[in-house]
């Protein structure tokens, strides 16, 4: 019994350190000196509301809206209460066969929307295979170029302002070699709407 | 394949053992108790401590105490967890009004967390509260750490010992191994990752209303404070369902690379103290150079794999649509791609981390296999906090046997005469995972009860079984995810297997460091073979290689084997 009273005191007292003060501090210090990202990086609107997470993808189907990659979070993908990647196997014929179909539905649309000249691009992984959490905030910068033509079609803007826009919401590995470059769709969502507010002509609807 | 992808697989290794190494000289001044600089704020706590339960930090324990110490502290942390996690519904802090966990997961949860093997059969962000997530797994991460840690300091005095009969105060060295390097550390780097962006917050959840106007809840929560500590602390157990791949958990490049060097670095750090206390510099060089080697091997193969053209990419319907042929994308974010993912699953396997930044069911077949292979070569490359540093050198014990058998030298090791009394705990601890894995997945691959969770069908599925044992026994946590783990059978027998993996390891181990303590410490002969050069390097690496090899060659030929040529005659190669 000369165990006893050291385990069960040394336990608790350390779970009061560690599980207590540790993360009440880190929260504290964090809420004090780091608001906006200990919160969540949220991103609000004029009103206030909040649009979301910079870091967290959120579903867009409209043509005017640069897409987000498919997401296995939740029953309808994009629950940010529900993350999860697909674990599908390589093998698995579900997937062989989402991504064949998928596959062939992008490229038939941007057939139509590249028949002004682009010519056929080729599709990236990244827009035919899911994330892995599900929420994935970004795409290749492969995949939204492929998608800058319909963008343009659908707000009547210059193909080149998409191109920019989509530019500029573009970054690259961190010093060079970290990561792979990347574009933060609902940054460059927000940019086409500030530039060309939802209301100002009719989107086409997919 | 790209330049810049091998560049950060160097660099992020490299980085992870270089940081290993001022790390490892001042965990070695706490396992000798000698002065820090953070005495001042520490020491008057640590001594409440042991004033408060009663501790004589000056009290030396022989390898049974040692081990009874460790047992009772474990079953302590156990009962707390189990208690934190059923009773989650009457505790504060839990605005969602989530229930207690039921009897199965919460005994799955609870082993999991004690062990250090973080194997998650819950869904954090709709399983538990923030007390949960704080008091109970939080706390976990820190002390099944400071276990590991405490044990590779009662292995290293061993073999420092000449004819000694204790191998220090497992309270004392867990109580040092948390206050002194843990926390600051976590504490530190911590509060870097939420200037990096991940959060830190009371809150559980925020409602934003999207552009196309639906409505998107966030879960949130104390992230950082647990995620730092939970890659430091090779545990793994994410916050949330998709771990690392979850954008609040890691949401850039550079939280990546820090969580990836956390993971590795304090097992590189416990060899160097190994080296240091045991008196045996250049034997724990081998070590190390080892470890890297191997999990550098491991993270190009993964790179390899996942950049090769799978069968969804390269169909033909694919092809029509010009769809490029890699990389490997699925359960993949962008931004870590296949190079990211690739060094981060190398060393999450190889060090019982079992965090993932991406899902390693949708690996190719060689991805995922390799990532079975690193557990099942027994968590030592790094390895776990202290468990590598101390499965590894059971290894090294094993080679010295192997090669004085071979050459008819006298098998020695670090000054220490290795005899059958020593071999017989390597090869027990060595023995006690392969026949709880293997035997556990050979009844999981008959038994319906088993089989109704596994997701996939014919060597896929088989891997997922085999995956799930290894993850357990070898303390890992990562997992192929598509199983649904939360079931009586499978909550059950994996939390067993994991108790078995650290408990039925840990105790041999201690028993090892007894007898080696025991004996006197020779100075080098000209009789013993050399264990500071590369030619006891790759005497080792054959060693790990082949007994990982024989042990578990058929059952990865059936599963990844088999899957990875099917997959090349479907793509027509």
């Amino acid at each position: 019994m000369t165990l006893l009273r050291p385990a069960l005191v040394l336990v608790l007292a350390l779970a009061a350190i560690t599980g207590l003060a540790y993360p009440l501090a880190v929260t504290g210090l964090a809420q004090i000196a780091l608001p906006d990202q200990a919160n969540g990086s949220l991103i609000r609107d004029a009103a206030g509301q909040v649009v979301g997470s910079r870091l967290i993808g959120q579903a867009f189907s409209r043509d005017g809206y640069l897409h987000p990659r498919g997401s296995a979070a939740g029953q309808a993908g994009y629950d940010a209460t529900a993350s999860s990647g697909t674990n599908l196997g390589p093998m698995d014929p579900r997937l062989i066969a989402r991504v064949a179909k998928d596959a062939t539905a992008l490229a038939r649309s941007q057939a139509l929307e590249s028949a002004q000249g682009s010519g056929t691009a080729s599709i990236a992984p990244d827009a035919v295979e899911w994330s892995g959490s599900g929420l994935d905030p970004d795409v290749s910068p492969a995949n939204a170029a492929a998608q800058a033509p319909r963008i343009a079609a659908a707000r009547r803007l210059p193909l080149a302002t998409v191109t920019e826009v989509i530019a500029a919401h573009t970054e690259g590995p961190a010093l060079g070699f970290l990561g792979q470059p990347r574009v933060n769709v609902l940054a460059v969502n927000l940019a086409l709407d500030a530039l060309h507010p939802p209301g100002a002509s009719p989107e086409r609807r997919s | 394949m790209t330049w810049t992808g091998w560049a950060e697989i160097a660099f992020t290794l490299g980085l992870s053992a270089a940081a290993g190494l001022p790390l490892g000289l001042y965990l070695a001044r706490i396992w000798q108790g000698g002065a820090t600089w953070l005495d001042p704020i520490l020491g008057p706590l640590e001594r409440g401590l042991y004033a408060l339960a009663g501790i004589d930090p000056k009290a030396q324990q022989g390898w049974s105490a040692y081990a009874i110490s460790i047992l009772a502290l474990n079953a302590v942390g156990f009962f707390l967890l189990y208690a934190v996690l059923r009773l989650q519904g009457l505790a504060p802090f839990n605005p969602l009004h989530l229930g207690g966990m039921h009897p199965a997961l919460a005994f799955n949860t609870a082993v999991s967390f004690v062990t250090n093997t973080n194997w998650q059969a819950y869904s954090g962000e709709t399983t538990l509260s923030n007390v949960s997530q704080m008091f109970g797994l939080t706390v976990q991460n820190f002390l099944s750490a400071a276990t590991g840690i405490a044990i590779a300091a009662a292995l290293a005095r061993a073999f420092a010992a000449h004819r000694g009969d204790t191998l220090g105060n497992a309270f004392v060295d867990v109580t040092r191994a948390t206050l002194y390097l843990l926390l600051p550390v976590s504490l530190v780097f911590a509060l870097v990752l939420v200037a990096l962006g991940v959060p830190q917050t009371l809150a559980m959840r925020v409602d934003a209303a999207t552009l196309e106007g639906a409505k998107q809840a966030l879960a949130i929560g104390p992230v950082a404070s647990q995620e730092i500590i939970k890659q430091l602390g090779t545990n793994g157990g994410g916050f949330f369902n998709a771990n690392s791949a979850h954008p609040f958990e890691n949401p850039n490049a550079w939280t990546n690379l820090i969580e990836e060097v956390a993971m590795n670095a304090l097992s590189f750090g416990c060899v160097v103290a190994f080296g240091v206390v045991s008196l045996a510099r250049r034997e724990a060089r081998v070590l190390l150079g080892v470890m890297l080697a191997l999990v550098a091997a491991a993270a190009a193969a993964i790179y390899a794999a996942e950049t090769a053209p799978t069968p969804a990419l390269a169909s033909p319907a694919a092809q029509a649509a010009h769809v490029l042929a890699g990389p490997n994308m699925e359960g993949k974010e962008v931004r870590f791609g296949a190079s990211s993912s690739a060094v981060w699953t190398a060393m999450t396997t190889g060090a019982s981390d079992g965090g993932v930044n991406a899902m390693i069911e949708s690996f190719t077949p060689l991805g995922g296999g390799v990532a079975l292979f690193m557990i099942k070569l027994g968590e030592i490359l790094p390895g776990g906090v202290g468990s590598g540093l101390f499965g590894m050198v059971v290894m090294a014990v094993l080679a010295v046997f192997i090669a004085g058998l071979m050459v008819g030298r006298t098998p020695e090791y670090l000054g220490k005469k290795i005899e059958a009394r020593e071999v017989k705990f390597a090869v027990l601890a060595t023995l006690i995972l392969p026949a709880a894995l293997l035997g556990f997945a050979a009844v999981a691959a008959v038994l319906p009860a088993a089989l109704k969770s596994v997701s996939a069908h014919g060597p896929h599925g088989l891997t997922e079984i085999l995956y799930a044992y290894s993850s357990a026994v070898g303390n890992n946590g990562s997992a192929f995810a598509g199983l649904n783990a939360d079931t009586p059978w499978w909550d059950t027998t994996l939390a067993i297997a994991m108790a078995i993996g650290r408990f039925g390891y840990i105790v041999p181990v201690l028993a090892m460091a007894g007898a080696l303590a025991a004996k006197p410490r020779l100075e080098p002969t000209a009789g013993a073979l050399p264990t500071d050069g590369a030619q006891f390097a790759s005497l080792l690496i054959g060693v790990i290689l082949i007994l990982g090899g024989l042990q578990y060659f058929p059952a990865l030929a059936l599963g990844p084997g088999v899957e990875h040529f099917q997959m090349q005659h479907l793509i027509g190669r």
